[in-house]
């Protein structure tokens, strides 16, 4: 029988885990709340940020976190690319061409990063410590990647609801006709959205690397993973992707330990499609 | 006959001859890329008879692959024909697509909420796939493993790619009678009233999850005849080349480019993404590896934003506007 | 202050507005009456910027506005109440007050406008952080029209501020509304509610299949056949 010190370990890591993810499916809910368009190769796009923070810090010894704002800058810098090349031509079209589009981007973000990195995984090493609570282990980093994913998603919950331009990128997905006659373009905030949808991406990027190793796939391994998160926890809602990222994140860390790792995933994607079928419009579904 | 009749017929009888003619020395090359561009017609318009009435699905690679996987399987664990193989494969496929086409389609899982759900699925396909490494060989794939004295009528693997020109041929023929006969039957109508809206649809009478789930098992069973034979063809399977959303998103991409409403759009589209896939990766060969995938995804990008209609969909919007001018402004009703 | 000039107007094919031509002058409050299917809701929805007109000129203090885009009209000191209000439900009542008054102009004013809403509306002030959705009709048009005052405005646009309430609450909603005139802001109101809109403007306007039938001080035409004919026209 398993040992619980390591069920408790499980969890434990499950939590600092759910931490991370929750921050990829809150930006990825942010665009998709206000724009109605699921960015497919958005995960692609946090890839992106950690090869940038890899190479910061491997080639040029930048330090972490100065590195870590880079990631930020540039994945907002991204997001109002991807916005203005690709989105803005796309907002009218049917549902089912934006899903290509941005898959398409995916593609091009994938070969792309074979074509200039090859298909070598790499990742940042950081010296930090291990430390130890009541005989069970928590490496540091995941501890400290956990904090800060937290304090990203509490300064966007503050972005969003203290400043004028967070709550009315809140209202233009409510009613974009209506947030025009108060003086907001909703061209702009759509801009504004990707970008901050972007930055979430740049600081998932920075957390990320020093965790696991990027390759020109990552976008395919944890990109159907965030966008079941998101979509269990209601498209469009972030609370729910909160709480979501976290039951995901159990039940990956929990199966992982018990079974294998693989299977942890596998198990995790079947409770989604079970719950699914339980509540269609994703658990924490608002009754609209 | 119609003109277009002729030349359908005509195209045909060009098809079935084309491996007799004298091609040179590339005709091998000739005959595995016009194969390829068959089997993959094959399995695109089998997606498109769901993609056509609004079930997008982001993870027929699972069918794609249960149907490739469990062929290969059989037969390599058990000897077991794939004359029989493919059927059982098929079946198995089907009753995927039932378990999870059923709560689909009771429940209402729609739009968004569908493409990511079968996403879902289609990793779960690819992930146990690969952790179950011990007997599908995992990440490096499976080769349908055969020895000197194996029966090429048995085995159906055949030395001569003519052969399987001529399979390919057939099952793409037959995948256009199959999209021209739900095209026209009761079938095709029901589905787009529920496409366009579900709950008038069913306070007539149309009788919702059995359509949708029948269209899907449909859809998933051809997809699934399409990964057995590619999987013979190929006498190899790969997780990622035949489930999983890379290969997913190709189906869907290669559908929607060629046009997703009509019997040819997917032919169109796919032997164009084929085409230029191998064009590109002679063109830079070796050195310069993924780049060819790189100009691809791009190429892909720009046509989704400026041809929404897929090719062989704007083109036929042009040649109806050709014959019909536009008229003029109706005035205004007072 | 607003002068329309000849505007034709509509929505694809169809033409909603023929050659409208009206005029506010400053502090006045002016109706526009009619049937269903008049145009009245397009006539302010070409003003407020939502649709650009196809001919004619709309003026606002000298200023061309015609074609402009909605965020550069209410930047020029017109606001617009919508038909259906148009809330943002899952805002609270602050948050949709705190969206009126997105403009950078209005955002210096902030504290002064809102006091002055609360004033107006104390219902408002107790649901402050009460989602907009969950409010009651009547307590919803009020927050529409605080909203609008927190633009700080020169005219505001009101379309049928009385749909859907009862008509108690009617009343009640245009005294204030002559309240709100009384602080010195110039009213646009469209409505089909013909004998209350009357009592509360200086002139109206009667718009009939996207015409201008008849225009008038809103004393006299209360007496006449006006009524009549737009009652009928509904």
């Amino acid at each position: 029988m398993l040992d619980p010190i390591f069920l408790l370990e499980a969890v434990v890591n499950g939590i600092l885990l759910g931490g991370v993810l929750a921050l990829l499916a809150l930006g990825l809910n942010l665009i998709f709340g206000v724009i109605d368009i699921v960015w497919i190769a958005y995960v692609d796009l946090v890839a992106l940020c950690m090869y940038a923070v890899y190479f910061l810090v491997t080639l040029y010894a930048w330090p972490l976190w100065l590195a870590g704002l880079v990631s930020i800058g540039m994945g907002a810098l991204l997001g109002v690319l991807v916005h203005l090349l690709i989105i803005t031509p796309i907002l009218t079209s049917p549902p089912i061409n934006q899903l290509l589009a941005t898959g398409g981007l995916l593609f091009f973000v994938q070969s792309f990063a074979t074509l200039l990195w090859s298909t070598d995984h790499r990742s940042v090493r950081v010296a930090m410590p291990t430390l130890e609570v009541g005989g069970i282990f928590i490496s540091f980093t995941r501890l400290l990647a956990f904090a800060l994913a937290i304090l990203a998603m509490v300064a966007l919950y503050l972005f969003l609801t203290r400043t004028y331009t967070g709550t009315a990128i809140r209202a233009v997905s409510q009613d974009r006709e209506a947030i025009a006659l108060m003086g907001a373009r909703p061209q702009r905030l759509y801009l504004v959205t990707s970008a901050v949808g972007g930055a979430m991406a740049g600081v998932a990027g920075a957390l990320l690397i020093i965790q696991y190793a990027v390759h020109p796939y990552f976008g395919s391994a944890f990109g159907p993973l965030t966008f079941m998160i998101c979509v269990l926890g209601g498209l469009g809602n972030m609370v729910g992707a909160f709480f979501a990222a976290f039951i995901m994140a159990q039940i990956i860390s929990v199966g992982g330990v018990i079974v294998s790792t693989e299977m942890g995933y596998v198990i995790a994607f079947v409770v989604f499609i079970v719950l699914m079928f339980v509540r269609p419009g994703g658990i924490f579904a608002r009754r609209a | 006959m119609t003109p277009l009749r002729a030349a359908g017929l005509l195209a045909l009888v060009a098809l079935a001859v084309v491996p007799v003619l004298p091609l040179g020395s590339a005709q091998e090359y000739i005959w595995h890329v016009v194969i390829q561009i068959f089997l993959w017609s094959f399995v695109g318009n089998a997606w498109s008879l769901m993609g056509r009435f609004g079930l997008v699905s982001l993870g027929h690679g699972a069918f794609l692959g249960v149907g490739a996987y469990a062929t290969v399987l059989l037969w390599n664990a058990y000897g077991l024909t794939p004359w029989i193989g493919a059927p059982l494969a098929v079946a198995l496929t089907v009753v995927l697509a039932l378990v999870v086409g059923y709560p689909c389609s009771r429940f209402q899982v729609v739009g968004h909420y569908f493409a990511l759900v079968t996403l879902a699925v289609g990793e779960v396909v690819r992930l146990l796939i690969v952790a179950e490494r011990d007997w599908t060989g995992g990440s490096l794939g499976v080769t349908f493993q055969t020895t000197g004295t194996t029966s090429a009528g048995w085995s159906l693997q055949f030395s001569d790619k003519r052969v399987f020109y001529y399979v390919g041929l057939a099952a793409w023929l037959f995948g256009l009678w199959v999209w021209w006969r739900v095209d026209r039957s009761m079938a095709r109508s029901a589905m787009e009233a529920i496409g366009e809206d579900e709950t008038a649809a069913a306070s007539v009478g149309i009788r919702v999850a059995r359509f949708k789930m029948a269209i899907t098992a449909l859809s998933a069973a051809l997809t699934a005849l399409g990964g057995a034979l590619l999987a013979l063809y190929l006498a190899y399977a790969n997780p990622d080349t035949m489930a999983g959303i890379g290969v997913s998103l190709r189906i869907v991409f290669a559908v929607v480019l060629g046009g997703m409403y009509s019997l040819l759009g997917p032919f169109v589209g796919t032997a164009l993404t084929i085409a230029l896939g191998e064009y590109l990766r002679i063109y830079f060969g070796i050195k310069l590896i993924g780049m060819a995938e790189t100009i691809y995804g791009l190429l892909l990008i720009v046509f989704i934003i400026f041809l929404p209609a897929g090719i062989y969909g704007s083109l036929a919007q042009a040649f109806r506007r050709r014959r019909a001018p536009p008229s003029r402004d109706v005035p205004a009703r007072a | 202050m607003l002068e329309l000039n000849g505007v034709t107007a509509g929505y694809g094919a169809f033409t909603a507005l023929w050659d409208v031509s009206l005029r506010v002058a400053a502090g006045e409050a002016v109706a526009v009456v009619g049937p269903n299917g008049a145009g009245k809701t397009t006539l302010l929805r070409v003003i407020s910027g939502l649709i650009a007109p196809r001919g004619g000129r709309v003026t606002f203090e000298g200023t061309e506005l015609g074609g402009r885009p909605a965020y550069d009209v209410v930047a020029h000191g017109i606001a617009h109440v919508p038909e259906g209000r148009r809330l943002f439900p899952l805002l609270t009542v602050a948050e949709n007050l705190k969206m009126g008054a997105f403009l950078p102009s209005a955002r210096a004013h902030f504290r002064e406008s809102l006091e002055r809403v609360y004033a107006l509306f104390p219902v408002l002030a107790e649901r402050q952080t009460q989602r907009a959705g969950s409010l009651s009709g009547g307590e919803q048009q009020m927050l529409a029209v605080g909203r609008a005052l927190m633009s700080r405005p020169k005219l505001i646009l009101l379309d049928e501020p009385s749909m859907g309430l009862a008509p108690v609450m009617v009343l009640r909603l245009f005294d204030l509304i002559s309240r709100v005139r009384e602080g010195g802001f110039t009213i646009l109101i469209v409505e089909q509610n013909v004998r209350q809109v009357l009592k509360l403007v200086d002139r109206a306007y009667l718009l009939e299949v996207g015409r201008i039938k008849m225009e008038g001080r809103a004393a006299e035409l209360a007496e006449q056949d006006f009524v009549r004919q737009a009652y009928v026209g509904l």
